[in-house]
Protein backbone atom coordinates (compact mmCIF):
# COMPACT_ATOMS: atom_id res chain seq x y z
CA UNK A 1 0.00 0.00 0.00
CA UNK A 2 2.42 2.39 1.16
CA UNK A 3 4.61 3.73 -1.62
CA UNK A 4 7.58 5.63 0.21
CA UNK A 5 7.66 4.13 2.98
CA UNK A 6 10.40 5.32 6.44
CA UNK A 7 11.22 2.64 8.79
CA UNK A 8 12.48 3.70 12.03
CA UNK A 9 15.36 6.19 10.56
CA UNK A 10 18.15 7.63 12.96
CA UNK A 11 20.39 9.91 11.46
CA UNK A 12 23.43 11.84 13.74
CA UNK A 13 25.82 13.36 13.11
CA UNK A 14 29.12 12.88 15.37
CA UNK A 15 27.55 11.86 18.39
CA UNK A 16 25.27 14.42 17.77
CA UNK A 17 21.47 13.10 17.06
CA UNK A 18 19.86 14.86 14.53
CA UNK A 19 16.54 12.01 13.43
CA UNK A 20 15.46 9.63 16.05
CA UNK A 21 13.05 6.90 15.07
CA UNK A 22 10.89 8.26 12.06
CA UNK A 23 8.74 6.24 10.53
CA UNK A 24 6.69 7.61 7.76
CA UNK A 25 4.43 5.76 5.11
CA UNK A 26 3.00 7.62 2.39
CA UNK A 27 1.00 6.49 -0.94
CA UNK A 28 1.66 7.25 -4.40
CA UNK A 29 0.38 10.61 -5.77
CA UNK A 30 0.26 12.49 -2.23
CA UNK A 31 1.69 15.46 -2.06
CA UNK A 32 4.23 15.87 1.91
CA UNK A 33 4.82 19.30 2.96
CA UNK A 34 7.60 19.37 5.76
CA UNK A 35 7.78 21.94 8.10
CA UNK A 36 9.59 22.93 11.32
CA UNK A 37 12.12 25.19 13.01
CA UNK A 38 15.35 25.99 11.85
CA UNK A 39 17.60 23.22 12.76
CA UNK A 40 14.97 20.28 13.60
CA UNK A 41 16.58 18.33 10.76
CA UNK A 42 14.12 18.95 7.83
CA UNK A 43 16.76 19.39 5.54
CA UNK A 44 18.80 16.24 6.91
CA UNK A 45 15.09 14.26 5.77
CA UNK A 46 15.11 15.57 2.67
CA UNK A 47 18.71 14.50 1.54
CA UNK A 48 18.23 11.17 3.40
CA UNK A 49 15.41 10.75 0.77
CA UNK A 50 16.94 12.22 -1.85
CA UNK A 51 19.73 9.26 -1.14
CA UNK A 52 22.50 11.92 -0.65
CA UNK A 53 22.63 10.72 2.79
CA UNK A 54 22.56 7.61 4.43
CA UNK A 55 20.45 7.17 7.57
CA UNK A 56 22.69 5.52 10.46
CA UNK A 57 20.30 3.19 11.28
CA UNK A 58 16.95 2.25 9.43
CA UNK A 59 16.11 2.44 6.11
CA UNK A 60 14.07 4.60 3.45
CA UNK A 61 12.57 3.02 0.52
CA UNK A 62 10.58 3.71 -2.90
CA UNK A 63 8.15 1.02 -4.26
CA UNK A 64 9.66 -1.93 -2.16
CA UNK A 65 12.79 -1.50 -3.73
CA UNK A 66 16.21 -1.53 -2.01
CA UNK A 67 17.67 1.43 -0.26
CA UNK A 68 19.69 4.05 -2.89
CA UNK A 69 22.94 4.51 -2.04
CA UNK A 70 23.53 7.85 -4.32
CA UNK A 71 20.88 9.86 -5.87
CA UNK A 72 19.33 8.82 -9.13
CA UNK A 73 16.85 8.49 -11.55
CA UNK A 74 14.35 7.56 -9.05
CA UNK A 75 14.09 10.93 -7.48
CA UNK A 76 14.37 14.64 -8.38
CA UNK A 77 14.89 17.34 -6.80
CA UNK A 78 14.47 21.20 -7.08
CA UNK A 79 16.62 23.17 -4.19
CA UNK A 80 16.20 26.62 -3.33
CA UNK A 81 19.29 27.86 -5.41
CA UNK A 82 21.86 26.60 -8.24
CA UNK A 83 19.15 23.63 -9.71
CA UNK A 84 19.68 24.81 -13.06
CA UNK A 85 23.13 24.77 -15.35
CA UNK A 86 24.00 28.03 -16.00
CA UNK A 87 26.38 27.44 -18.76
CA UNK A 88 23.24 25.78 -21.12
CA UNK A 89 20.49 27.66 -22.44
CA UNK A 90 16.90 27.44 -21.34
CA UNK A 91 15.99 23.96 -24.31
CA UNK A 92 19.60 22.85 -23.54
CA UNK A 93 18.99 22.54 -19.68
CA UNK A 94 15.39 20.83 -20.43
CA UNK A 95 17.27 18.27 -23.11
CA UNK A 96 19.72 17.87 -20.06
CA UNK A 97 17.11 16.16 -18.44
CA UNK A 98 17.17 13.59 -20.88
CA UNK A 99 21.04 13.30 -22.43
CA UNK A 100 22.46 13.61 -19.32
CA UNK A 101 21.50 9.37 -18.98
CA UNK A 102 23.43 8.64 -21.97
CA UNK A 103 26.88 7.49 -21.74
CA UNK A 104 28.30 10.35 -23.31
CA UNK A 105 25.81 12.86 -21.63
CA UNK A 106 24.42 14.21 -25.45
CA UNK A 107 21.82 12.89 -27.57
CA UNK A 108 22.43 12.57 -31.15
CA UNK A 109 20.13 11.84 -34.28
CA UNK A 110 16.37 11.41 -34.57
CA UNK A 111 16.90 10.36 -30.55
CA UNK A 112 17.86 14.44 -30.23
CA UNK A 113 15.32 15.86 -32.26
CA UNK A 114 12.73 13.88 -30.57
CA UNK A 115 14.67 15.42 -27.16
CA UNK A 116 14.10 19.19 -28.58
CA UNK A 117 10.63 18.30 -29.34
CA UNK A 118 9.59 16.90 -25.97
CA UNK A 119 11.85 19.74 -24.42
CA UNK A 120 9.45 22.35 -26.13
CA UNK A 121 6.92 20.70 -25.43
CA UNK A 122 7.60 21.29 -21.56
CA UNK A 123 8.62 24.73 -22.61
CA UNK A 124 5.29 25.63 -23.50
CA UNK A 125 4.14 24.14 -20.68
CA UNK A 126 5.94 25.92 -18.15
CA UNK A 127 5.36 29.13 -20.02
CA UNK A 128 9.09 29.40 -21.14
CA UNK A 129 9.32 29.31 -24.77
CA UNK A 130 10.03 32.97 -25.11
CA UNK A 131 13.38 32.35 -23.30
CA UNK A 132 13.88 29.01 -25.00
CA UNK A 133 17.41 30.48 -26.16
CA UNK A 134 19.09 32.09 -23.47
CA UNK A 135 21.03 31.67 -20.43
CA UNK A 136 19.15 31.17 -16.59
CA UNK A 137 21.32 33.87 -15.53
CA UNK A 138 18.97 36.19 -17.47
CA UNK A 139 15.78 34.89 -16.26
CA UNK A 140 14.31 35.97 -13.19
CA UNK A 141 13.97 34.23 -9.99
CA UNK A 142 10.67 32.46 -10.31
CA UNK A 143 11.41 31.92 -13.84
CA UNK A 144 14.46 29.85 -13.20
CA UNK A 145 12.84 27.92 -10.61
CA UNK A 146 9.90 27.12 -12.84
CA UNK A 147 12.64 25.42 -15.47
CA UNK A 148 14.71 23.27 -12.71
CA UNK A 149 10.88 22.01 -11.73
CA UNK A 150 10.71 21.31 -15.78
CA UNK A 151 14.15 19.81 -15.89
CA UNK A 152 13.58 17.51 -13.37
CA UNK A 153 9.66 16.33 -14.29
CA UNK A 154 11.74 15.52 -18.15
CA UNK A 155 13.81 12.99 -16.35
CA UNK A 156 9.99 11.43 -15.03
CA UNK A 157 11.23 10.87 -11.59
CA UNK A 158 9.18 8.33 -9.23
CA UNK A 159 9.52 10.85 -6.12
CA UNK A 160 9.99 14.42 -6.73
CA UNK A 161 11.76 16.42 -3.73
CA UNK A 162 11.66 20.56 -3.57
CA UNK A 163 13.71 21.98 -0.64
CA UNK A 164 12.20 25.14 0.08
CA UNK A 165 11.93 26.24 -3.75
CA UNK A 166 9.62 29.26 -3.63
CA UNK A 167 11.81 30.52 -0.35
CA UNK A 168 13.85 33.07 -2.60
CA UNK A 169 10.78 34.11 -4.89
CA UNK A 170 8.88 37.54 -4.07
CA UNK A 171 5.25 37.24 -2.45
CA UNK A 172 3.27 37.55 -6.12
CA UNK A 173 5.77 35.22 -8.01
CA UNK A 174 5.08 32.86 -4.76
CA UNK A 175 1.55 32.68 -5.59
CA UNK A 176 1.45 32.30 -9.06
CA UNK A 177 4.10 29.10 -8.58
CA UNK A 178 1.75 27.68 -6.42
CA UNK A 179 -0.93 27.54 -9.16
CA UNK A 180 1.80 26.18 -11.48
CA UNK A 181 2.76 23.64 -9.09
CA UNK A 182 -0.91 22.60 -8.08
CA UNK A 183 -2.02 22.68 -11.94
CA UNK A 184 1.14 20.46 -12.81
CA UNK A 185 0.31 18.12 -9.93
CA UNK A 186 -3.30 17.94 -11.43
CA UNK A 187 -1.51 16.50 -14.54
CA UNK A 188 1.40 14.31 -13.48
CA UNK A 189 0.13 13.08 -10.17
CA UNK A 190 3.59 12.85 -8.82
CA UNK A 191 4.76 12.13 -5.19
CA UNK A 192 6.20 15.13 -3.92
CA UNK A 193 7.79 15.98 -0.71
CA UNK A 194 8.71 19.72 -0.28
CA UNK A 195 10.32 21.20 2.70
CA UNK A 196 8.86 24.74 3.77
CA UNK A 197 9.28 27.38 5.86
CA UNK A 198 5.96 28.90 5.02
CA UNK A 199 3.30 27.37 7.01
CA UNK A 200 0.63 28.46 5.19
CA UNK A 201 2.74 27.45 1.82
CA UNK A 202 2.51 23.87 3.59
CA UNK A 203 -1.34 23.65 4.34
CA UNK A 204 -2.40 25.22 1.06
CA UNK A 205 -0.11 22.79 -1.48
CA UNK A 206 0.05 19.95 1.12
CA UNK A 207 -2.32 16.85 1.52
CA UNK A 208 -0.52 16.21 4.33
CA UNK A 209 1.94 18.12 6.50
CA UNK A 210 4.16 16.96 8.91
CA UNK A 211 5.69 18.53 11.64
CA UNK A 212 9.38 17.89 12.78
CA UNK A 213 10.28 18.84 16.05
CA UNK A 214 11.70 17.14 19.02
CA UNK A 215 9.81 15.30 21.36
CA UNK A 216 12.52 15.23 24.65
CA UNK A 217 14.33 18.44 25.56
CA UNK A 218 17.29 18.91 27.71
CA UNK A 219 17.76 22.71 28.99
CA UNK A 220 21.42 21.84 30.11
CA UNK A 221 22.48 20.39 26.26
CA UNK A 222 19.78 21.33 23.94
CA UNK A 223 21.86 19.21 21.43
CA UNK A 224 21.35 15.64 23.35
CA UNK A 225 18.42 14.67 21.48
CA UNK A 226 16.92 14.30 17.74
CA UNK A 227 14.05 15.36 16.40
CA UNK A 228 11.01 13.02 14.83
CA UNK A 229 7.42 13.93 13.21
CA UNK A 230 5.75 15.03 15.93
CA UNK A 231 2.53 16.19 14.26
CA UNK A 232 1.11 14.53 10.95
CA UNK A 233 -1.71 16.73 9.94
CA UNK A 234 -4.14 15.99 7.39
CA UNK A 235 -4.70 19.14 5.01
CA UNK A 236 -6.80 17.43 2.53
CA UNK A 237 -10.42 19.17 2.21
CA UNK A 238 -9.03 22.65 3.91
CA UNK A 239 -7.88 20.85 6.64
CA UNK A 240 -11.35 19.37 8.06
CA UNK A 241 -11.59 15.56 8.40
CA UNK A 242 -13.96 13.30 8.13
CA UNK A 243 -15.49 14.99 5.35
CA UNK A 244 -15.02 12.10 2.72
CA UNK A 245 -15.42 9.23 5.68
CA UNK A 246 -18.89 8.48 3.56
CA UNK A 247 -17.04 7.91 0.33
CA UNK A 248 -14.77 5.07 2.04
CA UNK A 249 -17.77 3.27 3.88
CA UNK A 250 -20.88 3.11 1.44
CA UNK A 251 -22.62 1.28 4.03
CA UNK A 252 -23.13 4.11 6.55
CA UNK A 253 -24.07 6.23 3.62
CA UNK A 254 -26.81 3.65 3.22
CA UNK A 255 -27.45 4.14 6.95
CA UNK A 256 -28.25 7.31 6.55
CA UNK B 1 30.73 64.98 -3.01
CA UNK B 2 33.19 62.08 -1.58
CA UNK B 3 36.13 61.22 -3.89
CA UNK B 4 34.84 57.26 -4.16
CA UNK B 5 31.58 58.58 -5.88
CA UNK B 6 33.42 60.80 -8.49
CA UNK B 7 34.71 59.33 -11.77
CA UNK B 8 36.16 60.83 -14.92
CA UNK B 9 34.04 61.49 -18.21
CA UNK B 10 35.18 60.08 -21.19
CA UNK B 11 37.50 62.27 -22.52
CA UNK B 12 39.15 62.68 -19.41
CA UNK B 13 39.46 58.93 -18.55
CA UNK B 14 41.12 58.12 -22.18
CA UNK B 15 43.70 61.31 -20.82
CA UNK B 16 44.06 59.66 -17.41
CA UNK B 17 45.01 56.25 -18.93
CA UNK B 18 47.61 57.58 -21.25
CA UNK B 19 49.04 59.79 -18.80
CA UNK B 20 51.48 57.40 -17.52
CA UNK B 21 52.84 56.43 -20.37
CA UNK B 22 53.77 59.88 -21.67
CA UNK B 23 54.74 60.80 -18.03
CA UNK B 24 57.42 57.89 -18.56
CA UNK B 25 58.33 58.69 -22.44
CA UNK B 26 59.23 62.34 -21.22
CA UNK B 27 61.02 61.53 -18.08
CA UNK B 28 62.95 58.93 -20.63
CA UNK B 29 63.14 61.40 -23.20
CA UNK B 30 64.46 64.08 -20.52
CA UNK B 31 67.19 62.09 -19.25
CA UNK B 32 68.97 60.63 -22.47
CA UNK B 33 68.70 64.17 -23.81
CA UNK B 34 70.63 65.56 -20.53
CA UNK B 35 73.20 62.68 -20.81
CA UNK B 36 73.76 63.20 -24.48
CA UNK B 37 74.70 66.81 -23.97
CA UNK B 38 76.62 65.78 -21.80
CA UNK B 39 78.26 62.59 -23.50
CA UNK B 40 77.25 62.28 -27.62
CA UNK B 41 79.13 58.55 -27.02
CA UNK B 42 76.72 57.89 -24.27
CA UNK B 43 75.35 54.63 -24.37
CA UNK B 44 73.55 54.12 -21.53
CA UNK B 45 69.79 56.37 -22.27
CA UNK B 46 70.00 56.44 -26.40
CA UNK B 47 67.58 58.43 -27.65
CA UNK B 48 64.01 57.57 -28.77
CA UNK B 49 65.13 58.64 -32.28
CA UNK B 50 68.40 56.28 -32.07
CA UNK B 51 65.67 53.34 -30.83
CA UNK B 52 63.32 54.24 -33.31
CA UNK B 53 66.10 53.37 -35.99
CA UNK B 54 67.95 50.41 -34.52
CA UNK B 55 63.84 48.89 -33.95
CA UNK B 56 63.53 49.02 -38.23
CA UNK B 57 66.93 47.78 -38.96
CA UNK B 58 65.98 44.64 -36.07
CA UNK B 59 63.03 44.45 -37.82
CA UNK B 60 63.67 44.60 -41.63
CA UNK B 61 67.30 43.92 -41.96
CA UNK B 62 68.65 40.32 -42.26
CA UNK B 63 72.28 39.24 -40.29
CA UNK B 64 74.85 40.22 -42.40
CA UNK B 65 76.08 36.66 -41.48
CA UNK B 66 73.35 34.19 -41.19
CA UNK B 67 70.87 36.17 -43.92
CA UNK B 68 67.85 35.74 -41.68
CA UNK B 69 66.29 38.43 -39.38
CA UNK B 70 67.32 37.49 -36.05
CA UNK B 71 64.45 39.32 -34.35
CA UNK B 72 62.03 37.67 -36.32
CA UNK B 73 63.86 34.28 -35.76
CA UNK B 74 64.27 35.08 -31.98
CA UNK B 75 60.51 35.66 -31.41
CA UNK B 76 59.31 32.64 -33.71
CA UNK B 77 61.45 30.15 -30.86
CA UNK B 78 60.26 32.18 -27.88
CA UNK B 79 56.75 31.80 -28.71
CA UNK B 80 57.32 28.47 -29.81
CA UNK B 81 58.82 27.28 -26.46
CA UNK B 82 56.12 29.62 -24.35
CA UNK B 83 53.04 28.47 -26.02
CA UNK B 84 54.54 24.78 -25.55
CA UNK B 85 54.84 25.03 -22.22
CA UNK B 86 51.68 26.64 -21.06
CA UNK B 87 50.01 24.73 -23.10
CA UNK B 88 51.45 21.67 -21.73
CA UNK B 89 50.66 23.09 -18.52
CA UNK B 90 47.05 23.84 -19.32
CA UNK B 91 45.85 20.81 -20.31
CA UNK B 92 48.10 19.08 -17.24
CA UNK B 93 46.53 21.59 -14.67
CA UNK B 94 43.05 20.82 -16.27
CA UNK B 95 42.66 17.51 -15.95
CA UNK B 96 44.94 17.08 -12.39
CA UNK B 97 42.13 20.06 -11.27
CA UNK B 98 39.33 18.33 -12.51
CA UNK B 99 40.36 14.95 -10.73
CA UNK B 100 41.22 16.58 -7.72
CA UNK B 101 37.97 18.68 -7.63
CA UNK B 102 35.49 15.49 -8.55
CA UNK B 103 37.29 12.94 -7.15
CA UNK B 104 37.81 11.90 -3.44
CA UNK B 105 39.99 9.35 -3.66
CA UNK B 106 42.42 11.44 -6.03
CA UNK B 107 41.91 14.52 -3.71
CA UNK B 108 43.41 12.55 -0.88
CA UNK B 109 45.92 11.31 -2.68
CA UNK B 110 47.38 14.56 -4.34
CA UNK B 111 46.25 17.93 -3.52
CA UNK B 112 48.85 17.60 -0.23
CA UNK B 113 51.53 16.90 -2.88
CA UNK B 114 50.18 19.24 -5.56
CA UNK B 115 50.58 21.99 -2.70
CA UNK B 116 54.10 21.11 -1.69
CA UNK B 117 55.23 21.03 -5.23
CA UNK B 118 53.88 24.74 -5.43
CA UNK B 119 56.62 25.68 -2.94
CA UNK B 120 59.55 24.76 -4.70
CA UNK B 121 61.18 27.56 -6.57
CA UNK B 122 61.30 26.45 -9.85
CA UNK B 123 64.58 28.74 -11.09
CA UNK B 124 66.31 26.60 -8.02
CA UNK B 125 65.53 23.66 -10.55
CA UNK B 126 66.74 24.97 -13.53
CA UNK B 127 69.93 23.50 -13.32
CA UNK B 128 68.70 20.00 -12.43
CA UNK B 129 66.83 20.61 -15.92
CA UNK B 130 69.61 21.57 -17.95
CA UNK B 131 71.35 18.23 -16.18
CA UNK B 132 69.03 15.82 -16.76
CA UNK B 133 67.30 17.72 -20.26
CA UNK B 134 70.46 19.05 -21.82
CA UNK B 135 70.34 22.38 -23.00
CA UNK B 136 67.67 21.63 -25.77
CA UNK B 137 64.47 22.74 -26.00
CA UNK B 138 63.00 20.09 -23.70
CA UNK B 139 64.51 21.96 -20.60
CA UNK B 140 62.92 25.30 -21.03
CA UNK B 141 59.64 24.27 -22.01
CA UNK B 142 59.68 21.67 -19.09
CA UNK B 143 60.74 25.10 -16.93
CA UNK B 144 57.74 26.50 -18.01
CA UNK B 145 55.96 23.41 -17.03
CA UNK B 146 57.17 23.07 -13.61
CA UNK B 147 57.02 26.96 -12.57
CA UNK B 148 53.22 27.51 -13.57
CA UNK B 149 51.25 23.94 -13.04
CA UNK B 150 51.43 23.67 -9.75
CA UNK B 151 49.62 26.67 -8.79
CA UNK B 152 47.06 26.54 -12.33
CA UNK B 153 45.93 22.94 -10.51
CA UNK B 154 45.62 24.29 -7.08
CA UNK B 155 43.33 27.11 -8.32
CA UNK B 156 41.49 24.88 -11.00
CA UNK B 157 41.09 22.05 -8.76
CA UNK B 158 39.20 24.75 -5.82
CA UNK B 159 36.71 26.17 -8.65
CA UNK B 160 36.05 22.71 -9.27
CA UNK B 161 34.64 22.36 -5.67
CA UNK B 162 33.47 25.90 -5.30
CA UNK B 163 30.49 24.66 -8.30
CA UNK B 164 27.61 24.44 -6.13
CA UNK B 165 27.14 20.92 -4.49
CA UNK B 166 23.43 21.52 -5.66
CA UNK B 167 24.46 21.31 -9.15
CA UNK B 168 26.63 18.09 -8.57
CA UNK B 169 23.62 16.68 -6.83
CA UNK B 170 21.01 17.76 -9.43
CA UNK B 171 23.06 16.11 -12.53
CA UNK B 172 23.41 12.87 -10.38
CA UNK B 173 19.09 12.66 -10.18
CA UNK B 174 19.08 13.04 -13.78
CA UNK B 175 20.85 9.59 -14.18
CA UNK B 176 24.73 12.04 -15.07
CA UNK B 177 27.24 9.84 -14.66
CA UNK B 178 30.54 10.57 -12.98
CA UNK B 179 32.07 11.04 -16.60
CA UNK B 180 28.94 13.00 -18.15
CA UNK B 181 29.45 14.91 -14.91
CA UNK B 182 32.82 15.58 -15.41
CA UNK B 183 32.36 16.61 -19.04
CA UNK B 184 29.01 18.40 -19.15
CA UNK B 185 28.78 20.48 -16.13
CA UNK B 186 32.32 20.88 -14.09
CA UNK B 187 34.16 21.45 -17.67
CA UNK B 188 32.68 23.92 -19.41
CA UNK B 189 32.03 25.65 -15.93
CA UNK B 190 35.79 25.36 -15.49
CA UNK B 191 37.17 26.39 -18.80
CA UNK B 192 36.75 29.78 -18.72
CA UNK B 193 38.47 29.88 -15.19
CA UNK B 194 41.40 27.85 -17.40
CA UNK B 195 41.94 30.49 -19.95
CA UNK B 196 42.08 33.23 -16.48
CA UNK B 197 44.60 31.10 -15.50
CA UNK B 198 46.69 30.90 -18.20
CA UNK B 199 46.07 34.73 -18.63
CA UNK B 200 47.38 35.09 -15.40
CA UNK B 201 50.00 32.96 -15.34
CA UNK B 202 51.64 34.48 -18.73
CA UNK B 203 53.40 36.63 -16.72
CA UNK B 204 55.60 33.91 -14.50
CA UNK B 205 55.87 31.94 -17.92
CA UNK B 206 57.93 34.36 -19.45
CA UNK B 207 59.51 34.99 -16.32
CA UNK B 208 60.93 31.29 -16.68
CA UNK B 209 61.29 31.43 -20.74
CA UNK B 210 63.70 34.73 -20.37
CA UNK B 211 65.78 33.11 -17.37
CA UNK B 212 66.07 29.85 -19.35
CA UNK B 213 67.00 31.84 -22.33
CA UNK B 214 69.50 33.70 -20.61
CA UNK B 215 71.21 30.98 -19.17
CA UNK B 216 71.63 28.58 -22.25
CA UNK B 217 70.26 28.86 -25.23
CA UNK B 218 71.64 29.83 -29.10
CA UNK B 219 68.39 31.87 -30.03
CA UNK B 220 65.57 33.38 -28.54
CA UNK B 221 64.75 36.73 -27.03
CA UNK B 222 65.74 35.80 -23.70
CA UNK B 223 68.88 35.07 -25.37
CA UNK B 224 69.44 37.96 -27.51
CA UNK B 225 68.72 40.42 -24.39
CA UNK B 226 71.49 38.84 -22.83
CA UNK B 227 73.95 38.38 -25.31
CA UNK B 228 73.74 42.41 -26.76
CA UNK B 229 74.08 42.83 -23.27
CA UNK B 230 77.88 43.16 -22.66
CA UNK B 231 78.37 45.31 -25.78
CA UNK B 232 75.97 47.82 -23.87
CA UNK B 233 73.43 47.45 -26.38
CA UNK B 234 70.83 49.41 -25.01
CA UNK B 235 69.00 50.59 -28.28
CA UNK B 236 68.27 46.99 -28.92
CA UNK B 237 67.72 45.98 -25.48
CA UNK B 238 65.31 48.54 -25.58
CA UNK B 239 63.13 47.73 -28.44
CA UNK B 240 63.79 43.80 -27.23
CA UNK B 241 61.56 44.30 -23.78
CA UNK B 242 58.64 46.76 -25.72
CA UNK B 243 58.58 43.84 -28.12
CA UNK B 244 58.10 41.33 -25.55
CA UNK B 245 55.97 43.40 -23.77
CA UNK B 246 53.50 43.86 -26.93
CA UNK B 247 53.74 40.56 -27.68
CA UNK B 248 52.70 39.37 -24.04
CA UNK B 249 49.67 42.57 -24.09
CA UNK B 250 48.80 40.87 -27.41
CA UNK B 251 48.16 37.03 -25.81
CA UNK B 252 46.62 38.45 -22.83
CA UNK B 253 44.25 40.24 -24.80
CA UNK B 254 43.30 37.46 -27.83
CA UNK B 255 42.39 35.33 -24.91
CA UNK B 256 40.10 37.94 -22.85
CA UNK B 257 38.17 38.10 -26.18
CA UNK B 258 38.21 34.48 -26.43
CA UNK B 259 36.69 34.44 -22.93
CA UNK B 260 33.98 36.78 -24.36
CA UNK B 261 33.26 34.99 -27.55
CA UNK B 262 33.35 31.33 -26.22
CA UNK B 263 31.58 31.78 -23.11
CA UNK B 264 28.39 33.64 -23.50
CA UNK B 265 26.96 32.45 -20.17
CA UNK B 266 29.06 33.68 -18.16
CA UNK B 267 27.65 37.81 -19.20
CA UNK B 268 23.98 36.56 -19.19
CA UNK B 269 23.72 38.28 -15.97
CA UNK B 270 24.93 41.54 -16.52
Amino acid sequence: MSFVSVRDVFQSYGNRPILERVNLDVAEGEFISIVGASGCGKSTFLRMLLAEEQPTRGAITIDGGAPAVEPGLERGVVFQKYSVFPHLTVRQNIVAGEGFQTASGRLRGAKRREALDRADAMLDRIGLNHVADQYPASLSGGMQQRLAIGQALTAKPRILLLDEPFGALDPGTRLSMHQFLTELRAETKMTVFMVTHDLEEGFKLGDRVLVFDKPRWDPHDPGAFGATITYDFDARDRGIPFQRILDLYPSLARAS
Amino acid sequence: MRLINRSPARPLAVALAAAPFVAVAIAYAIGSEIRLAANPADKLLPAPATILDTAIRLFTEPDRRSGEILLWRDTAASLLRLLGGVGIAALTSLILGMLIGLLPYARRGLSGFVAVLSMVPPLALLPILFIVFGLGETAKIVLIVIGITPFMTRDLSQRVLDIPHEQIVKAQTLGASTWVIAARVALPQILPRLIANVRLSLGSAWLFLIAAEAVASDVGLGYRIFLVRRYLAMDVILTYVIWITLLAFLIDWALRLLTRKAFPWMEAGL
